[in-house]
Parts: C-alpha cells; sequence; structure tokens
C-alpha cells in the first residue's frame, strides 16, 4: 500500500470508486464545513476538498480536510501550485500527512485573474506535473524536492487532473501519460458531458496501457438549471457541453430542469460505469452537497462499500 | 529589448512638486527605440510639465539626453551639468535610473517611465513581451516559444486544461503558448523533446544585484586601487 487510504484500499479491491467533493467556505466557519460533510458522510469514499478554487480566497483546503475529517469523511487533499513555493508545499505536505491526510490532488490552480485578488502574485514555482514528482518522490525515496532526506515520509495518495475535452486532443493522452509517468496514482477528468469524446479518449488511455497503471475517474457535475448548462459551455475553460444536452433542459419546465439534470446525471454515470477500464466517479456538485445522497441513491451506486483495513 | 511606457503625466507632476529646477534625462538605448524615453519624449514631457505650470511659477524644466544611461561613459558626461538642478528625472529603465542615481548621490532621482519587459517590434509602436530573463534558457526544448513568459501559468509541461480556440483561458486575444509550441514542434517532428515530464525547475537569479563574469570586476577593481 502507497498510502493505505480508505480510496486506495477500494480502488485496489477492484471496486468501483465514487469520490465527491466539498468547497471550503469564504470565512471561519467550521459549521459550513460541517453541514456539508455530512451530505456526503456514507455516500462517497473520499471527499476533494478544494484549494482555493476559481482563485477565490476561502478557508484552507487543510483546515477543512481536518473538519472533515472529524465527521467521518476520507479528504483529498486539493494542492495548487499558484500560490505556494516548494518549501510551503512541501511542508504543507508534511503538515497533512502527520495529521493523517493520506490523499492530495496536484493541480495547478485557476489563474489568478479570475479570482478576487487579480493583482497577487502568482508562484507556479512548480507546475502540476512536477509538484506530482515532487510528492512521489518524497512519500518513495523519502528525499525532498532539494535533496534531503526525510525522516518519516508523508504516505500519500497521489491525485492528478486530466481534460479529455481540451485543445491540443492528439495530445491529452500523451499528457495523461506523462502525469502517470510522474507518479499519479489515481486520475480525475474534466466533467464528462461528451460522452463520445470521453469513450475515445478512454480508449486511446486503453491502448496506450494507462488503465493498468493509474487509476481514472471520470468527473460528473449535475447540471442544476438550464442557465448553468449554457454557463458551462459557452464560459468554462475546457468544458464540453454538447447542444443535444442544453436542447434537453430546454424541453423542460424551469422548476423541472434541476430533476432532468439529476436524472442526465444519473444516465451519465449508468454509461460511464459500462465503460472499459474506468475505475471510479469522481461526482462534483457544485454547491450542492445537499442533493449528492439522492443522487448517489438513484445512480445505484449504494451503499459504499466498506474497503478490508490495511494489514499491518 | 527592453520596453517602457512613459509614467502619467499627474504621477510625473507630483513626485516633482516639491521641487524648482528638474532636468529630464531621456536615454538613447531602449527606451528612445520604443519612444517612451528618448530625446523626443524628454523635450515633450518637459512641454507638458511646463504648460501645466501655474502662472507666474519660476521653474525649470531642462534636458538632457544621453546615448545610454546603463553605462558609467556616458553618465560622465552630466557630471558638470546636474549641480544646479534641485532634482533629477529618467527616462531611462529601471536599471538606468538606479545607475544614475547612484552617481549622483545628493539629488534626488525619479523614474519617468514604467520599465515593462523584455520584448520585440513588431512594428513601430508595436511591441511585444518574449522573455522574463530567468537566467536558464528552454527554447531548445519548447521550439523557440518561450513557456516562462508566454504561458499565464509558466508551465513547464503544458498545456493546461484551459485553453478554446487556441487561446489562452485568461485573455481570448492571447494564444496558448503551449499549443503553439506542440503544433510547432509536431512541424519539424520533434514532439519527443516534450514526451518526458521537464524537472522542477531550479530557478536562477535568486540573489539581488548579480554580477556577470565577477573576475572582470575583480580586475577593474584592482587597476582603480
Amino acid at each position: 500500500m502507497k498510502s493505505g487510504s480508505r480510496l486506495e484500499r477500494i480502488l485496489k479491491s477492484g471496486r468501483f470508486a465514487l469520490t465527491g467533493e466539498l468547497g471550503p467556505p469564504r470565512g471561519a466557519d467550521a459549521d459550513a464545513v460541517r453541514v456539508k460533510a455530512r451530505h456526503l458522510c456514507g455516500m462517497v469514499d473520499a471527499v476533494n476538498i478544494t484549494d482555493n478554487q476559481t482563485a477565490v480566497v476561502r478557508m484552507s483546503s487543510l483546515g477543512a480536510c481536518l473538519i472533515a475529517m472529524r465527521e467521518g469523511l476520507e479528504p483529498v487533499y486539493q494542492m495548487v501550485c499558484r500560490d505556494r513555493n516548494r518549501i510551503a508545499m512541501q511542508s504543507d505536505i508534511l503538515g497533512a500527512a502527520a495529521l493523517g491526510v493520506r490523499n492530495i490532488l496536484c493541480l495547478s490552480g485557476d489563474h489568478q485573474c479570475f479570482g478576487d485578488h487579480p493583482n497577487c502574485k502568482k508562484v507556479f514555482d512548480l507546475d502540476s506535473m512536477q509538484l506530482i514528482s515532487m510528492v512521489k518522490a518524497m512519500r518513495d525515496e523519502a528525499r525532498f524536492q532539494g535533496g534531503a532526506e526525510i525522516t518519516a515520509p508523508p504516505r500519500m495518495f497521489i491525485g492528478a487532473a486530466a481534460n479529455p475535452f481540451a485543445e491540443p486532443h492528439a495530445f491529452r493522452v500523451m499528457r495523461l501519460a506523462k502525469k502517470i509517468a510522474a507518479g499519479a496514482d489515481v486520475v480525475q477528468t474534466q466533467c464528462v458531458y461528451n460522452m463520445e469524446r470521453f469513450r475515445a479518449w478512454m480508449a486511446q488511455a486503453r491502448d496506450m496501457g494507462l488503465t493498468e497503471k493509474a487509476y481514472i475517474l471520470a468527473g460528473v457535475t449535475p447540471l442544476k438549471s438550464l442557465g448553468m448548462a449554457r454557463y458551462m459551455q459557452k464560459n468554462v475553460p475546457g468544458m464540453d457541453v454538447p447542444d443535444e444536452l442544453i436542447k434537453r433542459l430546454q424541453g423542460v419546465e424551469k422548476k423541472d430542469q434541476a430533476k432532468e439534470g439529476i436524472t442526465i446525471c444519473c444516465e451519465q454515470i449508468q454509461q460511464l460505469r459500462e465503460m472499459k477500464g474506468l475505475a471510479g466517479i469522481h461526482l462534483m456538485a457544485i454547491e450542492w452537497e445537499h442533493r449528492v445522497p439522492e443522487i448517489v441513491q438513484k445512480a445505484g451506486l449504494l451503499p459504499r462499500p466498506e474497503p478490508e483495513p490495511e494489514q499491518p | 529589448m527592453i520596453k517602457a511606457t512613459i509614467k502619467p503625466l499627474e504621477e510625473i507632476r507630483s513626485m516633482l512638486a516639491p521641487f524648482r529646477r528638474v532636468l529630464t534625462v531621456g536615454c538613447g538605448g531602449c527606451v528612445s527605440l520604443c519612444l517612451a524615453g528618448g530625446m523626443k519624449e524628454a523635450r515633450e514631457l518637459n512641454i507638458k510639465l511646463r504648460a501645466l505650470q501655474e502662472q507666474g511659477s519660476e521653474s525649470v524644466f531642462d534636458d538632457i539626453t544621453v546615448e545610454r544611461q546603463c553605462e558609467q561613459q556616458f553618465l560622465a558626461a552630466l557630471d558638470a551639468r546636474v549641480e544646479k538642478y534641485d532634482a533629477l528625472i529618467s527616462l531611462a529603465c529601471g536599471a538606468g535610473v538606479q545607475f544614475l542615481a547612484e552617481r549622483f548621490p545628493a539629488k534626488p532621482v525619479f523614474p519617468g517611465v514604467n520599465t515593462q519587459f523584455v520584448g520585440i517590434t513588431r512594428d513601430i509602436g508595436w511591441y511585444e513581451e518574449r522573455c522574463k530573463t530567468c537566467g536558464d534558457c528552454v527554447l531548445g526544448l519548447t521550439a523557440g516559444i518561450c513557456p516562462v513568459t508566454m504561458c499565464s501559468k509558466s508551465l513547464f509541461n503544458g498545456p493546461c486544461g484551459g485553453p478554446q480556440d487556441g487561446h489562452c483561458e485568461v485573455d481570448p486575444d492571447t494564444s496558448c503558448a503551449w499549443i503553439a509550441i506542440y503544433e510547432r514542434l509536431q512541424r519539424q517532428g520533434r514532439l519527443d523533446s516534450i514526451a518526458h515530464v521537464m524537472p522542477a525547475r531550479q530557478w536562477q537569479g535568486q540573489i539581488p544585484g548579480r554580477i556577470l563574469h565577477p573576475r572582470y570586476r575583480d580586475r577593474y577593481v584592482q587597476e582603480d586601487t
């Protein structure tokens, strides 16, 4: 076992994994995290705790990870390269590991121009690929990026992100291969709406043997409304929302759109479950944590498996 | 070459407010080529400053332009001139301003331009950034397109998941550097150059006031003593 995390144990046992997402609040409000965490408890195997997503200041991922852990969730500590150099990153990784965090998701991070401090100084000392390499060397070689030895290496299950829908399409699987070569154990994808393109990407990944080397989780985000679908299609970089989905939501009354969005989401999960080589789902119900139980129930993903404890 | 833009007139005027006799020092180097700080701009600035003077003011705005403010020998030409002024305004890049201030430590020296970047002249007045002077060039691996300068996140293993129609997610007018790198390498049959993970950068130049070729410095210091 690389980390012994619940997520690692479930994936290793070959069961179909389900992870969720929790966005920390814009204040020092522990209850806000607890309320969201309770909706997810028992519904998912682990939960990404986002790191100042869209470059908007929020409670730290590590702080919220701890609160979520106390509520019984297994956190995935999200870490972006935008705000910290390698000294701060390694230090936070050690701190997180010491506090019992066993999963990390390594991301570049949204550019600061999208957030509420657009004129801050960006860091990007490392990129996400180099962050993955660094965590792997810390864990497997007990070595800091600078070369010095680590007395007690952090046991982390290393996550990465991939966007099968971004340009240049031909390079996307190559980049996935690079992330896996760098040390990613599990890879979450951008939200899948274009099933055909995702299927083609998965086929390429299988052909290159990548699904044997890392676990791939398909990203799924329920559409709450027609407005959200349109926004995702037009304004979210790297998002591929086909027109058929827009039309389908247009076809139902406004008050029924959320319900239709959940139905679509469950259908997507069904199609993804049948896809060869896919290890699980990463469900990103953005500011919709309270609807997760309903989605998970309808998608037939309950009860969640209880993995074997790690052998000492 | 270094590209600069002239500071807002109001900012310059407020810096100079306490001083009566001001010498504007233009620079004939990079800043003159990008039409920000040469002889013509020094004169123009003074015309504007004079025009803004209150009625009856006895302020003096003179100008002089030296070949380059980043070289000792050209600054020496100012030695005899600066005495009668209360303040100097330098239209050179940040390096030139500092070298001028170092030469005349008793005189307040103010910057008249904002130094922007190392860039190219696409056409007269059309300048584009190209280099962050990072001190460890990787252009050989990236098809002559700089990831540090041209990628909004300075990624070494791009492209990220954000480009839309070939453009960077931060700005639809900016093309994605990594798509351009990918396409040019593909055209040259050199995609293997980005097939492997580019390792963490050992950033150079983290100590201030670096000196190139310090042995030259040692020799000159010896000659002087």
